[in-house]
């Protein structure tokens, strides 16, 4: 237990400075490289909590798909890469306090709401039934996911051809 | 006899066993755990060595030259006098590069090279961790290794790296498609994502029964070793090194053998997913000692199969080499997905089902071949057309 909050706290300091690196960092890609250890950093929580699929996929997702993109999309725009970038405007007063209240709205959640909690053990082999009841219960839900990014895609394919 | 047969795995028992005399239960695992990694990154480490000479070796006999011969015999030693002389060398900075980006690119490179080592599994019982994601695992490593190439080619301040880092980006996430989907299809057939029961389940190694998902798999995997002939990210005649031109001395060494750790670990991959690992004709029950031989052997094989192309294609246009993942690869692989699925379902018993797979394979291949051949021609018959305009 004890390696286990340790790895936890070093975890959490590591997502949170990370994320805080983000918005204070006075170059744009520097900020990108902070998201992308800030989502490696959720995907530890993950490994922490026996979820090694979800874990797996945060860094094929998020580190690998879009911190990516975001990336090729600052080094593909010239103005951006210049140095000591103004992080902030006039209303960065106003979005502090948006996020404050969005804070607040999670906190009182996290503590009022009666969360349900299993005593079993995690299953050796989540993953199968992850995949089961993808293909089950949820098969709905499932194909109208692979529908709307297929759309995407194709709508993608469509803006990005060039006119014959 | 008996210790013998199972030689590496007994050793390791032995061992566990005799720190169990002195040591509480989590010393032994962390002693063992330790080792065991110390064990796997070795690996790497001499493959980088071995690897290095017989390239130029290999590739020295192609090009009718006899590659490294003055230092030891068949100029075995040369790797390490290549390593002493990169050692020697300066480490240079240079100016107007984004110093901790530059210094990390080469660490970041070189981990997620190393940590593909710990689901391989080298035989029966030996290796470093049986997850149940195996292969996604290793699927989602080697998107790191993309970031380290751009952190390396934009902190550089370097027009040639920064082409280079574009390059990079643009090859693997493409070829990264064609080689998921082929992944996929074995892990549909298999039922797992664990690599030790990808192997554990292929009576006939799908290299047999899928030549065309194999074949697909293969040059997915040589893109985003760029490799030649995919090397566009390093190409030297056009981008110096590409992404690591800046680099000198050590940090050199790290993308270099980065690059080698990496091509050990993907033979490794492709001998699990398609060759059937340390399983060789029922050899592996009998003697289980040459589980390791078996599979490091099938690796020197995918190895020089490798070396064999890169001495053969000439590097591919960039254009060209995007147009073929997107407009080939990526469709032979969707619809090798849905013919091994279908088959997988109506077919029952392995044999029968890996025959099944094998016509299925190669009457796809027929197809494919016939509207290559069509689309070719037509393409050439246009630019035919042009050429003759342009002239007459």
């Amino acid at each position: 237990m004890m390696v286990h909050t340790t790895v936890f706290i070093v975890l959490g300091v590591v997502t949170l400075g990370a994320a805080l690196a983000v918005v204070t960092s006075k170059n744009l890609f520097h900020s990108a490289l902070f998201l992308m250890l800030s989502f490696v950093g959720v995907a530890g929580f993950y490994v922490l909590l026996e979820a090694p699929f979800l874990a797996a996929v945060q860094i094929l997702v998020y580190v690998g798909a879009i911190a990516v993109l975001i990336i090729f999309a600052i080094m593909l725009t010239r103005r951006l890469m210049a140095e000591d970038l103004v992080q902030r405007n006039a209303q960065w007063v106003w979005s502090a306090l948006g996020a404050l209240l969005l804070f607040g709205v999670l906190v009182v959640t996290l503590v009022q709401v009666n969360w349900p909690v299993v005593e079993a053990a995690v299953p050796e082999d989540s993953i199968t039934a992850l995949g089961q009841d993808l293909m089950g219960p949820y098969v709905i839900p499932f194909e109208a996911a692979s529908i709307l990014l297929l759309v995407a895609l194709v709508g993608a394919v469509i803006i990005a051809r060039e006119e014959e | 006899m008996e210790f013998l047969k199972d030689l590496f795995v007994n050793i390791g028992l032995w061992f566990s066993g005799w720190l169990t005399g002195f040591m509480p239960a989590w010393g032994v695992e962390v002693v063992t755990g330790f080792l065991g990694a110390i064990i796997l990154v070795f690996i790497g480490l001499f493959a980088v060595l071995i690897l290095t000479w017989g390239e130029r070796k290999v590739i020295g006999r192609m090009q009718d030259r006899i590659g490294p011969n003055r230092w030891g015999p068949y100029g075995l030693f040369q790797p390490i006098a290549d390593g002493i002389k990169m050692l020697t060398k300066e480490d240079i900075i240079p100016t107007g590069a984004d110093r901790w980006v530059h210094l990390v690119a080469p660490i970041l490179v070189i981990i997620p090279a190393v940590l593909i080592y710990a689901v391989i599994p080298f035989g029966d019982g030996l290796r470093g961790a049986d997850l149940n994601i195996g292969i996604l695992y290793i699927v989602a490593l080697s998107t790191i290794g993309t970031i380290s190439i751009l952190m390396a080619g934009w902190s550089s301040n370097n027009k040639y790296s920064l082409l280079g880092a574009f390059r990079a980006v643009a090859q693997l996430i493409t070829y990264e498609i064609p080689l998921v989907l082929s992944i996929i299809t074995v892990v549909l057939l298999t039922g797992s994502m664990s690599m030790v029961e990808i192997v554990e389940n292929q009576t006939v190694p799908y290299m047999v029964s899928m030549p065309l998902v194999f074949l697909v798999f293969m040059v997915a995997a040589s893109a985003e070793l760029y490799r030649a002939p995919f090397d566009m990210i390093e190409a030297d005649s056009e981008l110096i090194a590409g992404y690591f031109t800046e680099y000198s001395g050590m940090k050199f060494v790290m993308f270099f053998m980065a690059e080698y750790i990496n091509l050990l670990a993907m033979s490794g991959v492709i001998v699990t997913l398609f060759m059937g690992g340390w399983r060789f004709f029922g050899l592996e029950e009998i003697l289980p000692f040459l589980n390791p031989f078996i599979f490091f052997a099938k690796c020197a094989f995918v190895i020089f199969l490798f070396w064999w192309t890169r001495a053969t294609f000439p590097r591919i246009r960039i254009d060209h080499m995007l147009g073929m993942a997107w407009k080939a690869l990526v469709p032979i692989a969707l619809v090798n997905l849905l013919l091994v699925g279908l088959v997988d379902k109506l077919v029952e018993g392995t044999l029968l089902t890996s025959g099944v797979l094998l016509i299925v394979n190669i009457i796809e291949m027929v197809i494919l071949l016939a509207i290559l051949d069509k689309v070719g021609g037509k393409t050439r018959a246009k630019t035919m057309e042009r050429v003759a305009a342009q002239q007459g």
